[in-house]
């Protein structure tokens, strides 16, 4: 008996590595590229060797080796939990005072603060994903209406950051309950391509409707939002007007303008994050979740399924607009092309690698996804093929997230 | 009035050539619906991973020899057959099958993420960049003139055309009759008493992904011949298009994805005769939102009555 | 009392069991709530359900029995929204809600539980009350978000108004425990006080007593007189177990391959050979 087993494996092992020869030979040891002689093909089959000798050892080894499941000890979770309030704080401590400490290096501060966009906007989608369950594959759609609106707005109305920010974000919610409305009721599967379609829709008009976006080139020239009424760049964008730096009497530096905007950010990430919070213990957040497990009983109890799948999709819509407007005024110039599914994409491997309805983890994934990239800026064409190795591997070894989160359950007092 | 006729054969022609890819990769798609109610997201990118193989084959062997084209062309096809398959047959195994059992999202989101590590995949192995493909189907198949204009099917479109053609009977012949085909026809009514009588279910699924490999990259193959040049994101286009067409046609039904697959590429080949490329698109994403609203279950599907 | 059916064929009702019905409804002597008129339900080929018709009146207990099969959870569907009716009509209060949705029905006051229990089972027993009572909120989102005394008020009234359904199904000791880790009987009280929090017009149980021993099905029956004597609601079910039916029931409707085979009493419906003939047999 032992020897068929032996042999079962053996047989398995070869077969598993053979496959790997098939897959790896063609694509990884013949590399295509269009050199000044045409069409090239350049041959190494050092990686297709070791790949198919890896998965064969791997084969035969893995029978005789449990893979533990990983896994956070709860007694971790139970302490964090009882110090809440100390580490928030202290995180908070820890979010106002790092600009100061790296005052020569910008290019950081630029982005923890994408980081923050970053996290408003998957906040917003963990809301649509994680609490009510609904697949969400064009959330760009919204960042790129958020976007556009204050770019628009301000382009040819001159409107100022902070008045056009509740616009975009309406602007947002509105579409996100016109398209909701009718899509909301179909299944998973089918609503996400559908929002992939609409997010896609949302892209070719925006890039090709020249008379209202200017198409591919953009808008440019937006105006940053203003601190206390005071502008934050080098020279006043309204004549005869000071700016915060000559009201001050400091020199303007770029990099006192990038803290200016890193703390506007951090402050309306704060403001999400405070109202998802609140959002999710109220009867909201509960039908949210009730109608995640099982909307036929919600539909017996009087619930209206679409109604709260609006609420969802509408208010998730609403905070990418917002993050939406922000970048428009950070970067000062926004173009099609930053609108892809690509983010779509990268905003949900977000939300699924921090945890589905968790906003800890959320936030925690956001940093980790945008602000790892930095430091191995030399692996910056793997990034994409590392998103998609990770959302499968969450997938199969941890589905509940980095940091699921642990629902705070309502207690009835004895 | 005189320019209609042939302006209007000549997009018949490109848009079934062009619904025949659709046709070949829907069904791909609805098959793996059928059996385990899933949307195989990477499927786009196994067809676009089987134009890539086609093309390395033929850079491979092309450089050396001086074989006909019609053997460059086969040696392309099943070479790329059997590594795209292999891909498909990996996909399910490696990302799927230990998901068969948890919520629905679980799967959807593996599936996604392994459509953007096939695209980025290629991207990093083969640049992003458009590759040419070697123009070896030259010549028409026929071209005449109505009324002053031409109207042409090139030998590429042509072989598109008998390819998915003979591809599609030999495929609903071994639904119908061969004994794999009757346990996959088993497993998409009631997959849990087929897998009770005694059906090796994961046979059967992994046949349905080997198969809509397959096909798919007899698809991909094709079309770059055809068009000339391939790229990474071939595949997400016309994948979301293919399920579109499979979708139209009725999602499970193979004969619904062969007719989505012809009534989309001709619904695109003709709006793209009267609005500017670029919002064809639009036009293929409306078309599947108007469908899932309307009618969800497609031409030929049965309506589904939700069990309480 | 026992009539002699026509010989042969489905006999939908016999001469006595009519009569034994106009007896049956003056006894009950109120105003209908619900008044099912020759329901049909039809699937593609097959006629699920076919000219049901039957009253429902205040404060009574209703009972739908019938070999498995008859349509009887059809009917049920069809009553509770999550089936459009291909044919007859439902009315309910003044209006038709044959064809409404299910959660504009649940809103007019018809509730219903499931045949396998369909609880929130990751949120807690006292959770799953609160998502219940969601439609009975006076606080807007706005409210809400800034915590204010009116929502905080709100809050407590609903927790209130869970511990007081609790008791009633006692559930109080495992409130904060989640739903899913409840014992078979436990889980069915909470569909029971889930539904009643409500404040519902109907009740409408599926198989209550599905699982459930004679104890508990004791219980059960205790619970369902209690709620029908002191919250002014009406009990349609459908059940297997034929003694808690014919205890509990003021009224029953026996079908059978979607059609009526009769009506009347628990004693009428007893000796009904239609009915003893469905259940066992011919000889």
């Amino acid at each position: 008996m032992r020897e068929q087993i032996k042999t079962k494996i053996l047989k398995d092992a070869f077969i598993a590595a053979a496959v790997t020869a098939i897959l790896t030979v063609p694509m990884i040891g013949l590399r295509l590229n269009v050199e000044s002689t045409g069409l090239v093909l350049h041959k190494n089959f050092l990686w297709p060797a070791v790949a198919a000798a890896v998965v064969f050892v791997a084969r035969l080894v893995i029978p005789f080796v449990l893979i533990p499941k990983v896994s956070v000890p709860a007694a971790w979770t139970q302490k964090a939990g009882d110090y809440k309030k100390w580490w928030v704080g202290a995180l908070i401590v820890l979010a106002i005072a790092w600009p100061f400490t790296l005052l020569g290096g910008g290019s950081m501060l630029t982005a923890v603060t994408m980081a923050m966009v970053y996290i408003m906007l998957a906040l917003g989608l963990n809301i649509v994903v994680g609490y009510a369950g609904l697949l969400d594959l064009g959330h760009a759609a919204f960042y790129a209406i958020g976007a556009y609106t204050y770019a628009l707005l301000n382009a040819n109305f001159d409107l100022g950051f902070w008045a056009a920010l509740p616009l975009a974000g309406l602007s947002a919610a509105l579409f996100g309950v016109l398209l909701g409305f009718p899509v909301l009721r179909l299944r998973g599967d089918y609503l996400a391509i559908v929002t992939l379609g609409f997010g896609e829709i949302v892209r070719i008009l925006l890039n090709n409707w020249d008379s209202l976006t200017h198409g591919p080139d953009g808008i440019n020239n937006i105006a940053k939002p203003t601190l206390f009424g005071f502008e934050i760049t080098k020279r006043a964008r309204v004549e005869d007007a000071s700016t915060l730096w000559q009201t001050l009497g400091i020199d303007y530096s770029n990099v006192y303008q990038q803290i200016i905007l890193y703390f506007i950010a951090l402050f309306l990430v704060v403001i999400t994050a405070f109202l998802i919070n609140r959002l999710v213990k109220m009867p909201i957040g509960r039908a949210w979740e009730a109608l995640r497990e099982d909307e036929i009983a919600c539909r017996s109890l009087a619930l209206n399924p679409t109604v709260i799948k609006l609420t969802a999709f509408s208010l998730g819509s609403m905070f990418a607009g917002f993050a939406g407007a922000f970048y428009a005024a950070f970067i000062g110039s926004v173009t099609p092309d930053s609108f892809g599914f690509i983010e779509s994409a990268i905003i949900l491997s977000i939300v699924v690698l921090g945890g589905m309805g968790s906003q800890r983890g959320v936030i925690l994934a956001a940093l980790v996804l945008t602000l790892l990239p930095e430091f191995a800026r030399g692996f910056a064409e793997y990034r994409m093929l590392v998103f998609g190795a990770v959302m499968v591997l969450m997938m199969i070894w941890r589905p509940q997230g980095l940091w699921p989160a642990s629902r705070r359950r309502v207690e009835l007092p004895s | 009035m005189d320019a209609f006729l042939p302006l209007f054969l000549q997009q018949l022609i490109n848009g079934l050539s062009l619904g025949a890819i659709y046709a070949l990769i829907a069904i791909g798609y609805t098959m793996v619906y059928g059996i385990i109610g899933m949307i195989n997201f990477a499927h786009g990118e196994i067809y676009m991973i089987g134009a890539y193989v086609g093309l390395i084959t033929l850079t491979a062997i092309g450089a050396a020899s001086g074989l006909p084209p019609w053997m460059l062309v086969a040696a392309a096809l099943v070479v790329a057959v059997i590594v795209t398959s292999s891909y498909g047959w990996a996909v399910e195994r490696c990302a799927y099958r230990s998901l068969r059992n948890s919520p629905r999202l679980v799967p959807l989101i593996s599936a996604i993420g392994m459509s953007i590590f096939f695209q980025n995949y290629v991207v990093v192995l083969h640049t992003s960049r458009d590759l040419p493909v070697p123009d070896l189907i030259t010549g028409h198949l026929f071209s005449v003139d109505i009324g002053g204009f031409e109207v042409s099917m090139s030998n590429s479109r042509a072989l598109i055309l008998f390819a998915t053609v003979v591809l599609m009977a030999a495929v609903t012949l071994y639904i119908r009759h061969a004994r794999m085909g009757r346990a996959c026809r088993a497993c998409s009514q009631d997959i849990q008493m087929a897998g009770l009588l005694g059906i090796d279910v994961n046979k059967v699924i992994s046949f349905t992904f080997v198969l809509g490999a397959f096909l798919a990259a007899i698809g991909g193959v094709l079309i770059g011949l055809s068009i000339n040049k391939i790229n990474p994101f071939i595949g997400f286009l016309a994948g979301i298009k293919a399920f579109t067409a499979a979708v139209l046609g009725g999602i499970g039904s193979i004969p619904g994805a062969m007719l989505g697959g012809a009534l989309l590429g001709l619904v695109e080949t003709f709006a793209s005769a009267f609005l500017p490329t670029e919002y064809k698109d639009i036009v293929s994403f409306g078309l599947l939102i108007v469908i899932l609203l309307i009618r969800p279950s497609g031409l030929l599907g049965r309506p589904e009555v939700e069990k309480v | 009392m026992a009539g002699i059916a026509p010989s042969g064929g489905i006999a939908v009702m016999s001469e006595n069991a009519i009569i034994d019905k106009a007896e049956a409804v003056t006894a009950a002597a109120s105003a209908p709530i619900l008044s099912v008129k020759q329901l049909q339900m039809r699937f593609g080929g097959l006629m699920a359900v076919d000219n049901i018709t039957f009253d429902v009146v205040e404060k009574e207990i209703y009972a739908i029995i019938g070999p498995n099969g008859a349509g009887k959870t059809t009917v049920f569907n069809c009553v509770s929204g999550f089936y459009k009716p291909t044919g007859g009509d439902i009315l309910f209060g003044d209006a038709n809600i044959a064809g409404r949705t299910s959660h504009e029905i649940a809103r007019r006051g018809i509730v219903r539980t499931f045949q396998n229990i369909r609880l929130f089972r990751n949120m807690t027993v006292v959770e799953n009350l609160l998502v219940a009572q969601h439609t009975q909120l006076k606080t807007g989102l706005l409210q809400g978000l800034l915590n204010t005394k009116a929502y905080r008020q709100s809050e407590k009234e609903a927790l209130e108004r869970a511990a007081f359904w609790l008791d009633k199904v006692q559930l109080r000791e495992v409130a904060n425990r989640g739903a899913g880790n409840l014992s078979y009987g436990q889980q069915r009280r909470l569909e029971i006080a889930r539904c009643m929090i409500t404040k519902p017009k109907l009740l409408m149980l599926d198989e209550p007593a599905a699982g459930l021993n004679p104890q508990e099905t004791a219980a059960l029956d205790a619970l369902i007189r209690d709620l029908r004597d002191t919250c002014n609601v009406s009990v349609l079910l459908i059940e297997h177990d034929m003694s808690l039916v014919m205890e509990i029931s003021d009224r029953i409707l026996v079908m059978e391959y979607g059609q009526p085979i009769a009506e009347g009493t628990a004693e009428q419906v007893r000796h009904d050979p239609n009915v003893i003939r469905a259940y066992l047999g011919d000889e």
